[in-house]
């Protein structure tokens, strides 16, 4: 266990030449223009299909008698769900891989998704929300409370929050939150009937109603995380080196959880619990960044939505006549890719 | 009371307990004994308890009249074919979750590997939630699919985390990947069926003693006394392996061999105690971790099995009795009161820097 206690510090990977940052701007870009294809993918594929010529002539010369125009338009909060919560979540994960210190990071792992969903069931069960704007509040103020009280339970002790520490207090808290909810989904087929709907994970059936409040604070969140990237460089040579540059270690820290839990919060607020994403994206964008995490950042927030709105447009025709949510598809997509990490590392590594 | 007083007398438990050379230990192993009596009374008076309480009371002399096979009308069925059996299921599902638990979490060295983390459980689940959902299953059938489930994840966890040699904590994080995935499958199934059929899962997925009977009693029994003595054999390996691998090495323990022997055997009990009473959430994971403190290691396999059965046992009569007219499953109380001991347990350990 102590080898696990090493730092997984994206810096001690092997050394390589340095790369011109207008070569990762160019990659940038073009990662954009990939996201700009699966947000128009999404409004064209599904139960319906719409050619391109309608697809544009529905943006641009919208007539409400068209069927499949209204299709489009319906399409159209979906897709914005799936971007903002997939940027969300994305860059989310990297944040907390740099700020955990751990490549195992993720808002399912360290308990962040358990905690809003049990929040979410007492809303359901005790306050009778039913709709989707309503749960916003209550996964909110449980991802926040599920983190803080991670963080709290792992940095008990002398050497205060370690990786796996953090990984730890985070499966054993989900675990138990877990449990709680079934207490209370046992004992009302009402709530279980709502709720087993939001457990899954989807963009499908928002509306603009959802889209509006988070909004607010997805921009804080995208506005403090991505910012982070030179203090989780930092951070990333261990915590005594860092302070050794100068660092506050511990307000480096809570700062960045903050924007991890606001985005977290804010993207389960608008899909449900989403795991995986956040996880394996910023280990995809490392393999063409490097380590370092001012350009980690950007890029996660970037490929995240392509895969979430890559899963959602697969969920939607992959058993017809109903569909797959995307937080099942990200789950099985993601798993493997986690799976093979594990197998991958040595153990020291981890 | 030194331990020159006792000379030689001590050496076979000495060798025994590793050992380990402590002032008082006649007074320390007066004090197990009477931690493992104290367990074994409390599993015969929540038995009791279970037995003649409830809904309906029966008395003692009642009781051994039934037994003996007298014939009180509605007593004798509640006896005969409900309680009985349901404290029957209660204690072998105790024991084996106990056992289970504390075989992995000694073996890999790490509390929070039980069969309920590292995925065998929610093999288990989802195998069973998609039996009831699109097959209908239920009795033995369903237990049939649940075991089923168990077996193969616990397989392919093992092949997939195997790479030269089964490293504890690849074991550990493959599984949680496992978990990850299952929870989305379970959660999927759920959004498939009638919200009835649903409920159905959804209780089945809490754990609960309630379709106990003599069958299972018969199937879980059978089960147990093959694995139970293969338990007892495997503790004296297991005790080396709690070393490190290169310890038990050098001990002349077989490593690769034994913890095969010994993941087959913790995954067989895990599958057919949740067979039998579906994942009861926590026993596993706490039972390993509390019979620790109570008695510090002594016999981990042994004493974890004996607090699984008081946990089991005091959960289902706290479920049945608790609330008058409402009756919880069982998994619902372990969980509710397992989640907060659970913190308690992580915080403890990383304050005294054993958490990792």
């Amino acid at each position: 266990m102590a080898a696990l206690d090493a730092p997984a510090s994206p810096a001690l990977s092997a050394p390589r030449a340095p790369r011109r940052p207008a070569a990762r701007g160019l990659k940038l870009v073009l990662a954009i223009a990939v996201l700009a294809l699966a947000g128009v993918a999404s409004l064209a594929i599904g139960a319906r299909p719409i050619n391109p010529e309608t697809l544009v002539q529905a943006l641009t010369a919208y007539n409400p008698a068209n069927g499949d125009h209204a299709v489009v338009v319906s399409r159209i909060p979906r897709t914005l769900v799936g971007l903002l919560a997939g940027a969300a979540l994305g860059l989310a994960g990297a944040a907390m891989q740099g700020v955990a210190r751990n490549p195992l990071a993720d808002p399912g792992i360290l308990g962040v998704n358990s905690g809003a969903a049990l929040a979410v069931v007492i809303g359901i069960f005790v306050f009778g929300v039913t709709n989707f704007t309503g749960y916003i509040w209550f996964a909110f103020l449980g991802a926040g409370a599920a983190a803080v009280l991670v963080y709290a339970v792992a940095s008990l002790g002398r050497d205060g929050a370690t990786p796996i520490k953090l990984a730890l207090a985070g499966a054993a808290l989900s675990a138990g939150m877990v449990s709680l909810l079934n207490a209370v989904l046992v004992s009302s087929q009402q709530t279980f009937d709502t709720f087993r709907f939001w457990q899954v994970g989807s963009v499908a059936g928002r509306g603009w109603d959802v889209i509006v409040p988070v909004l607010p604070f997805l921009a804080f969140g995208f506005a403090l995380t991505l910012l982070t990237g030179k203090v989780l460089n930092s951070l990333s040579l261990g915590d005594d080196i860092a302070r050794g540059l100068g660092q506050n270690v511990t307000a480096a820290r809570a700062l960045t959880a903050l924007g991890v839990v606001v985005l977290c919060g804010a993207a389960t607020a608008a899909a449900g619990p989403i795991a995986f994403i956040g996880l394996v994206i910023p280990h995809v964008v490392r393999a063409f960044t490097g380590p370092d995490y001012r350009w980690i950042l950007p890029f996660s927030m970037v490929l995240a939505p392509v895969l979430l709105l890559a899963a959602d447009i697969l969920g939607r025709v992959i058993l017809p006549p109903g569909e797959v949510q995307v937080g099942i598809l990200t789950a099985v997509i993601g798993a493997p890719v986690f799976i093979w990490l594990v197998r991958r590392r040595k153990m020291a590594e981890l | 009371m030194s331990l020159g007083t006792r000379p030689a007398a001590n050496a076979a438990e000495r060798a025994d307990n590793g050992a380990m050379v402590l002032p008082g230990r006649s007074h320390l192993r007066a004090q197990r004994a009477v931690k493992i009596g104290s367990l074994a009374f409390l599993i015969l008076a929540l038995s009791a308890a279970t037995l003649l309480l409830g809904r309906y009371t029966v008395t003692i002399p009642d009781f051994f009249h039934i037994v003996a096979g007298a014939d009180i009308p509605g007593a004798s069925f509640i006896v005969m074919e409900n309680r009985i059996p349901r404290v029957l299921i209660g204690i072998l599902v105790g024991g084996a979750f106990g056992a289970a638990g504390a075989v992995f979490q000694t073996m890999l060295r790490n509390p929070l590997a039980s069969p309920d983390i590292i995925g065998i459980s929610y093999g288990a689940s989802a195998s069973a939630v998609f039996a009831i959902a699109f097959l209908g299953a239920s009795g033995l059938a369903l237990s049939g699919f649940a075991m089923a489930g168990a077996l193969a994840v616990a397989l392919a966890i093992y092949v997939i985390s195997r790479r030269g040699s089964v490293a504890g904590y690849r074991l550990i994080l493959v599984g949680i990947g496992f978990s990850a995935v299952l929870q989305a499958v379970v959660s999927f199934l759920l959004t498939r069926t009638d919200i009835n059929v649903a409920t159905d899962a959804l209780a089945w997925l809490n754990g609960s003693l309630n379709s106990s009977n003599w069958d299972r009693v018969t199937v879980l029994s059978m089960a147990l006394a093959v694995l139970a003595p293969a338990v007892v054999v495997l503790s004296r390996p297991l005790r080396g392996l709690e070393l490190g691998d290169d310890a038990a090495a050098g001990l002349g323990v077989n490593v690769e061999r034994s913890r095969l022997a010994l993941i087959v055997t913790g995954v067989l009990l895990a599958a057919v105690a949740t067979a039998a009473a579906g994942p009861v959430a926590f026993i596993a994971f706490l039972s390993g971790p509390i019979a620790r403190r109570l008695l510090g290691g002594y016999r981990p396999l042994g004493t974890a099995a004996l607090v699984g059965m008081v946990i089991v046992l005091a959960g289902d009569f706290a479920g049945a009795n608790l609330i008058p007219g409402v009756s919880l499953p069982v998994g619902v109380i372990t969980g509710v009161l397992g989640a907060p001991f659970l913190l308690w347990l992580l915080a403890t350990a990383n304050r005294s820097g054993q958490g990792g």
